[in-house]
């Protein structure tokens, strides 16, 4: 037991000490790297053409990287930041760590087209309310619906202060309910069984049955379809349209490895890249991948419309809107 | 005559040399305070006691007062059911309610939901999400430990005037008023306080099963932190928090576990006394609060065990946090209780420095730190070492009463014998001191250890990438799809932290020759 703890500790010793290569430090969320995300191959991909070691640093989620980057400030170790999306941009843009990327974006597949200095996409996604088809047999077929449904029907929620889907859920509230956003939260919450810290631990309870309906992507159901092969798990249709979430990634100004890293930026946008991403983070690629997507995304609901407001005003309000949804669903 | 003088004098160690503990607990609380207040105020934030403040004060006050009230009301009943009472199964229902407390929340959260939750075994009447499962889980860690401490207050009744009782012929409610009432009445306040202690600064069970509805100071804070960032927030909250628990160890006179010192006179003739209705309904309540998730825990726990690498790599980081946060822990708390002991006049002072660690919030202290150390932060060596700093600190109160509560009956004896011997320092040491608190020494190691093994605050709060321990390996895989593999992983923890309290609580009884 002792001896066990001793080689622990030197084994951690030795993992700690420094590399030879140049080392490119990203900083990114858990799901990315765990061992079925994208991180382990695309890392793969990448050394292949550098001549460096790619080192992920994972946090718990986008909230929690932009968190590390406020205390951390321009002393950061990472290179790279990967995986905040266009609601965080401002604020993290507001930082000044950020350089800018340099990239021609214009063949960037994201709905409405990329214009960014700093941040460059990498996937994105409608949010959808995902049900189970065998606990539900009407779903919502608006937010309306959803907000205003039988309280017996519960849904799982994120933290919008914690997770990148728990408040592009905040962020679509606010965009088709506007002002009156309060009733309409105070409406939905005997339908919430939980708000969850993260998308992970909501999903986990969906999929364990402890609630029909759970918020996630329009992208889910191809999950379950093409791993699981079954359509048991669909997204529901909002006639009020879909609010989108786009992820991006930028290079830290003050980084030693700034060339490195912007190198890294530009190989985002390529198949080594972009391949990786259907099948393994469950969005739709930012750019032109050279196979083709899995065949469960076809089947997927195209959301009629897509919601969005700019970054500047997401980082204007948010903080007002937070506190409106703290004190509706609170009181 | 000059040489004399000066044995005795190095015959009691400096105390200059001792302070350093204190000193030491003192820095690193300030190490984690002051620069989150620096930062705070250099953000230019208003320290503003706002409605949102106001509302989890209000449900943290609420919680923690339900779930004392209602682990009070079910035990004094059900303590007076057990005690003085010879029945079958009674060894066995007192080692049942001695299993609670040895559990770490996230394993009692996982039986919870595995029982109760709305796909569990007998779940979907009542949402464990919420203000029922923080109370149903609060209950099931105090209300075993209310008992406990009742059937032993209760026991310690003078034999005499037990079989004066008898005598008297009194009848159930005389016997409550002249016997057990005021057998009861000097623990009760601090057994009240202390488990309104333990359930307002909760932390694990209020994250994972409270939500933006159900949310403590404690929670709040690591939440105004980690996610909106709004650290004057969180300050505000965090001064309110220590001024919360400052004033009940105050008003409980301290928050020590109320451990009885003296030898138990358990009387050996069981009472003849009918049980009373009441008496049985309230212990057969409590059994079916307590077992039912035991029951569950092992069960899934079994069926699911599987082992793998993963497995065995956080109990090897666990094994390795423990170890060191322990070593730490019991190295701050001897001198601490040396002090106590020696200096009576600033037992105040000194028991107050060992709380510090416990009443600051772990998520303030950890985000100091952070910011302290800037760069190197996020390293696993650095992360290590924190996590075992921070769990040292959160069990020091403990561990410190512990060994102080042994020294004062063994320093003041030991001083006259070394002073003849000429006995000092290291030496006095390794013959005297060493061998007579060897016991009180592992005890208190072990139970530092269990805490630090089953924590998953500091994990949570100051862990880096690799950095897995059984507790948190159960919190991820409870959020992945994996929630088969939580259950053995729970029950593998479980195991551990039991056999480590067991082994601890042997080591509490006197010595059999």
């Amino acid at each position: 037991m002792k001896r066990t703890v001793l080689s622990l500790a030197a084994s951690l010793f030795l993992a700690t000490m420094a590399e030879a290569k140049d080392a490119l430090t990203i900083y990114t969320y858990e799901s990315f790297v765990s061992e079925w995300g994208p991180g382990p191959a695309i890392k793969t991909n990448f050394e292949k053409t550098c001549d460096c070691t790619v080192e992920w640093v994972a946090l718990a989620d986008g909230v929690a990287m932009l968190n590390r980057l406020k205390l951390e400030g321009a002393a950061t170790k990472a290179d790279v930041v990967l995986g905040l999306d266009t609601n965080l941009t401002d604020e993290a843009r507001n930082l000044g760590v950020f350089a800018p990327h340099g990239v021609d974006a214009s063949a960037s597949k994201v709905p409405g087209g990329w214009s960014d200095a700093e941040f460059l996409p990498f996937d994105y996604g409608h949010f959808a309310v995902v049900y189970d088809s065998e606990k539900m047999a009407a779903p919502p077929k608006s937010l309306e619906e959803l907000v205003n449904g039988d309280p017996a029907q519960k849904i799982i929620l994120q933290d919008p202060r914690s997770s990148t889907p728990g408040l592009g859920f905040l962020l679509w509230m606010k965009s088709v309910y506007g002002d009156k956003a309060t009733d309409a939260w105070k409406k939905l919450k005997p339908r919430i069984l939980t708000t969850t810290p993260g998308w992970s631990e909501a999903y986990g309870l969906f999929t364990k049955g402890e609630a029909p309906m759970v918020f996630s992507y329009v992208t889910s159901p191809a999950y379950h379809i093409e791993v699981e092969k079954s359509q048991r798990y669909k997204a529901a249709a909002f006639a009020e349209g879909h609010y989108l979430q786009v992820e991006v990634a930028g290079a830290i100004a003050a980084s030693p490895e700034l060339p490195l890293a912007k190198s890294f930026l530009s190989f985002m946008m390529t198949p080594g890249f972009q391949n990786e991403i259907p099948a393994t983070n469950w969005m739709f690629p930012a750019a032109a991948t050279d196979k083709p997507l899995p065949a469960a995304f076809d089947t997927l609901v195209k959301p009629a419309k897509t919601l969005l407001f700019t970054p500047a005003e997401v980082n204007a309000k948010r903080r007002g809107w937070i506190d409106e949804w703290l004190n509706a669903v609170s009181g | 005559m000059v040489e004399r003088g000066k044995r005795v004098k190095t015959a009691t160690p400096s105390s200059r040399v001792l302070l350093a503990a204190p000193a030491l607990v003192i820095t690193a609380v300030a190490a984690g305070f002051l620069p989150l207040l620096h930062f705070a105020a250099s953000q230019g934030g208003a320290f503003a006691l706002d409605a949102y403040v106001w509302r989890v004060l209000g449900f943290t006050l609420l919680q923690a007062t339900l779930s004392t009230v209602i682990s009070i009301a079910l035990a004094l009943p059900a303590a007076r059911a057990l005690a003085f009472r010879n029945f079958p199964g009674r060894p066995l229902l007192m080692a049942l309610f001695a299993v609670p407390q040895a559990l770490p929340a996230i394993v009692v959260v996982l039986a919870l939901v595995e029982l109760y939750g709305q796909a569990g075994w007998v779940g979907g009447w009542f949402s464990v999400y919420g203000l029922g499962g923080i109370l149903l889980a609060h209950v099931f860690f105090n209300l075993p430990l209310a008992l406990r401490f009742f059937v032993e207050a209760l026991e310690s009744v003078q034999p005499e005037n037990l079989r004066l009782a008898e005598q008297c012929g009194f009848s159930s409610s005389a016997h409550w008023q002249h016997v057990e009432w005021p057998a009861l009445r000097p623990v009760l306040p601090r057994v009240a306080s202390l488990i309104f202690l333990l359930c307002a600064a909760s932390f694990v069970v209020v994250l994972t099963l409270g939500g933006p509805s159900a949310t403590t100071l404690e929670v709040a804070i690591y939440q105004s932190l980690r996610m909106d960032f709004d650290v004057s927030r969180a300050v505000t909250m965090a001064l309110l928090q220590v001024a919360l628990c400052a004033a009940l160890a105050l008003a409980a006179g301290q928050l020590a576990a109320p451990v009885a010192t003296a030898p138990l006179l358990r009387s050996m003739t069981g009472t003849a006394r009918p049980q009373s209705l009441m008496g049985v309904s309230a212990l057969v309540l409590v059994i079916a609060l307590v077992l039912p998730p035991l029951v569950a825990l092992l069960l899934s726990g079994i069926t699911n065990f599987n082992l793998r690498p993963a497995l065995f790599q956080a109990l090897g980081m666990s094994l390795l946090l423990a170890t060191g946060s322990a070593a730490l822990c019991v190295l701050l708390s001897w001198p601490l209780a040396v002090l106590q002991v020696r200096k009576p006049s600033w037992r105040g002072a000194l028991s107050a420095t060992s709380l510090l660690g416990l009443m600051l919030p772990p998520a303030v202290m950890a985000t100091g730190w952070f910011i302290l150390l800037r760069g190197a932060g996020g390293s696993l060596t650095s992360s290590i070492a924190l996590i075992s700093a921070l769990n040292a600190l959160m069990a020091l109160p403990f561990s410190t009463t512990l060994l102080a509560s042994a020294m004062a009956q063994t320093i003041p004896h030991h001083d006259r014998l070394c002073a003849q011997l000429g006995l000092s320092g290291w030496r006095r040491l390794r013959r005297i001191d060493g061998p007579a608190l060897a016991r009180p020494l592992a005890q208190a190691y072990l139970m530092a250890f269990v805490l630090s093994f089953g924590d998953l605050t500091a994990v949570m709060l100051l862990g880096s990438q690799g950095l897995v321990t059984l507790p948190s390996l159960i919190a991820s895989e409870m959020g992945q799809f994996r929630s088969a593999n939580a259950q053995g992983t729970a029950l593998l923890l479980a195991a551990l932290c039991l056999a480590g309290s067991l082994l601890a609580n042997h080591l509490s009884r006197p010595e059999s020759r």
